[in-house]
């Protein structure tokens, strides 16, 4: 229970602050609203900025699945076979040292103003993440279980699939948080460059048209949303690596 | 105990022999000239201080790794070793995600095969973890982990056993408990154990090789007198107890007498 108290009281102390500074030092709405002003605006436009949250959902959603599923294949294939490191790795490298923010232009002039350059920049942020920490858990596998699996004459594909895999996810969870923290980065930095739906999108139209309220509105909204998608997905990792003991590294033997 | 139908399931349990053996590790050699017989359905107890390849010499019995050269090593009747043995290590390399009762199953699991659940409970209630089948490892004590580990062990039913100091990680309570169950339970298979601990060997070793440092040609094996399972501290073994310790002591290359100078 104290796991959602705790941060509410933060959260809720933290827009008393904001109400207060905004009112006992009369800052102008269009530099700073107050978290009321915000709430009011949100409640007023709730169907504008529920639609263009959408757009964003599916593109962060949709972002994080062909990264995932792109980051695993790699990470696997890399594992696998011998060859593909050596093919697989600059890439990877190649993949995050280049920003997606210098990409999205680019991506914008191929994909065009609809969702595909914004899934496809999520995509590309969180590949890396996924792929690094997926193969970083493949390659740590404990020795000795590769050994009692040979002798047992496992093929190395069952080895994989029913050892390192397994032994894996704690690792490819680690990457995942991580992804799932960083995907509404890309889709909103895609609807920034160029789109004509999504909470970036908008925010963007507010802040031109100086109503900085509505700007906080779909702020506010981008966070809430994020901040959902990160805890729906720890806890279905939590579900899925339950059998590793948490922060207790004394229980290892 | 009715262990007819599953002590007797490996109808025949060669032997194993190990000729010239020279073992190293990234290609510096660990000892040389190691030769030794592990008689069938005995215990062999390989001795030795830590480092001198104790493990190496085991995991290439195995097949895990290959020899540098020279080593001939065969199963008495058998081509060769690698289809017919069971490995056990010093840590029980349960896996944290699979009950124990899968855990004893994950040979067959591993080779795609249907585990014989009748056979699992069967081996289950000879270890003694009937109870426990449903339990993952982190839910166990160290002595019930090794169980399982036995456990599995049996369960993949080769004719010879290889042991890594399997029991050198419990407590002296548990290890005696252990050493007994293995003994009984391993009874009708070739084991070769490698181990650091003299009481142990003379506990279960029908033979005993001290592998030392450098070269192990002209070494003898050791047979302490009456059947293992015995009581390491009868004063009959007192002598074999010497001799052991003095094999472990000499001779010394020039190199680790420098060690134990200093």
């Amino acid at each position: 229970m104290s796991a959602i108290v705790k941060p509410l009281i933060v959260f809720l102390g933290l827009m008393c602050l904001w109400q207060a500074a905004v009112s006992v030092f009369e800052i102008a709405p269009f530099i700073l609203p107050g978290p009321i002003a915000v709430i009011e605006v949100a409640i007023a436009r709730a169907d504008t900025i529920a639609e263009h949250a959408g757009t964003t959902l599916v593109e962060i959603l949709l972002g994080l699945a062909f990264g995932t599923l792109l980051g695993s294949a790699s990470a696997l294939m890399m594992a696998y076979f011998r060859q593909a490191r050596s093919w697989l790795l600059p890439v990877l490298v190649v993949s995050q040292a280049i920003p997606v923010f210098a990409l999205a232009p680019v991506l914008v002039l191929w994909f065009g103003y609809g969702i595909a350059p914004k899934v496809a920049m999520a995509t590309l942020i969180i590949y890396f993440p996924v792929t690094a920490a997926f193969y970083d858990g493949l390659r740590r596998t404990e020795p000795g279980w590769i050994d009692l699996a040979q002798t047992m004459g496992a093929s190395k594909a069952a080895i994989l699939r029913q050892i390192r895999i397994p032994a894996a996810l704690p690792a490819f969870a680690s990457g995942l948080r991580v992804a799932a923290a960083v995907a509404p980065i890309g889709a909103v930095v895609g609807e920034w460059v160029g789109s004509s739906a999504g909470l970036g999108y908008y925010m963007l139209l507010m802040n031109g048209r100086v109503q900085t309220a509505a700007m906080f509105a779909a702020l506010f909204i981008l966070a809430i949303m994020a901040v959902a998608i990160y805890f729906a997905i720890d806890a279905t990792l939590r579900r899925l690596v339950a059998w590793q003991p948490e922060a207790d590294p004394a229980t290892f033997s | 105990m009715n262990d007819a139908n599953l002590l007797s399931a490996s109808p025949y349990a060669p032997g194993l022999s190990v000729r010239n053996a020279r073992l190293g590790w990234n290609g510096l050699e660990l000892l040389s000239g190691l030769s030794f017989d592990a008689p069938a359905r005995a215990w062999t107890c390989l001795l030795g201080e830590s480092g001198v390849g104790k493990s190496t010499l085991l995991r290439t019995l195995a097949g895990l790794i290959e020899p540098l050269d020279g080593v001939d090593i065969w199963a008495k009747g058998a081509t060769n070793t690698s289809n017919s043995v069971a490995y056990m290590a010093q840590q029980d390399l349960l896996l944290p995600w699979l009950t124990a009762a899968d855990n004893v199953a994950l040979g067959a699991r591993l080779r795609g095969e249907t585990p014989d659940s009748a056979k699992i409970s069967d081996i289950l209630e000879r270890t003694g973890m009937t109870d426990r089948a449903d339990a993952r490892p982190r839910e166990l004590s160290g002595g019930e982990r090794q169980r399982i580990a036995l456990a599995r062990t049996l369960m993949e039913n080769r004719p010879i056993v290889l042991m890594d100091e399997p029991f050198s990680a419990l407590d002296a309570i548990t290890r005696a408990q252990l050493q007994q169950l293995a003994f009984e339970l391993l009874g009708a298979r070739t084991v070769v154990m490698v181990t650091h601990d003299p009481f142990e060997a003379l506990r279960l070793g029908s033979k005993i090789h001290v592998v030392r440092k450098g070269d192990n040609s002209g070494a003898v094996p050791f047979s302490p007198a009456g059947t293992a399972l015995r009581d390491p501290t009868d004063p009959s073994l007192r002598g074999s107890y010497h001799a052991i310790m003095a094999a472990l002591d000499t001779p010394k290359t020039p190199e680790n007498q420098g060690n134990a100078a200093a």
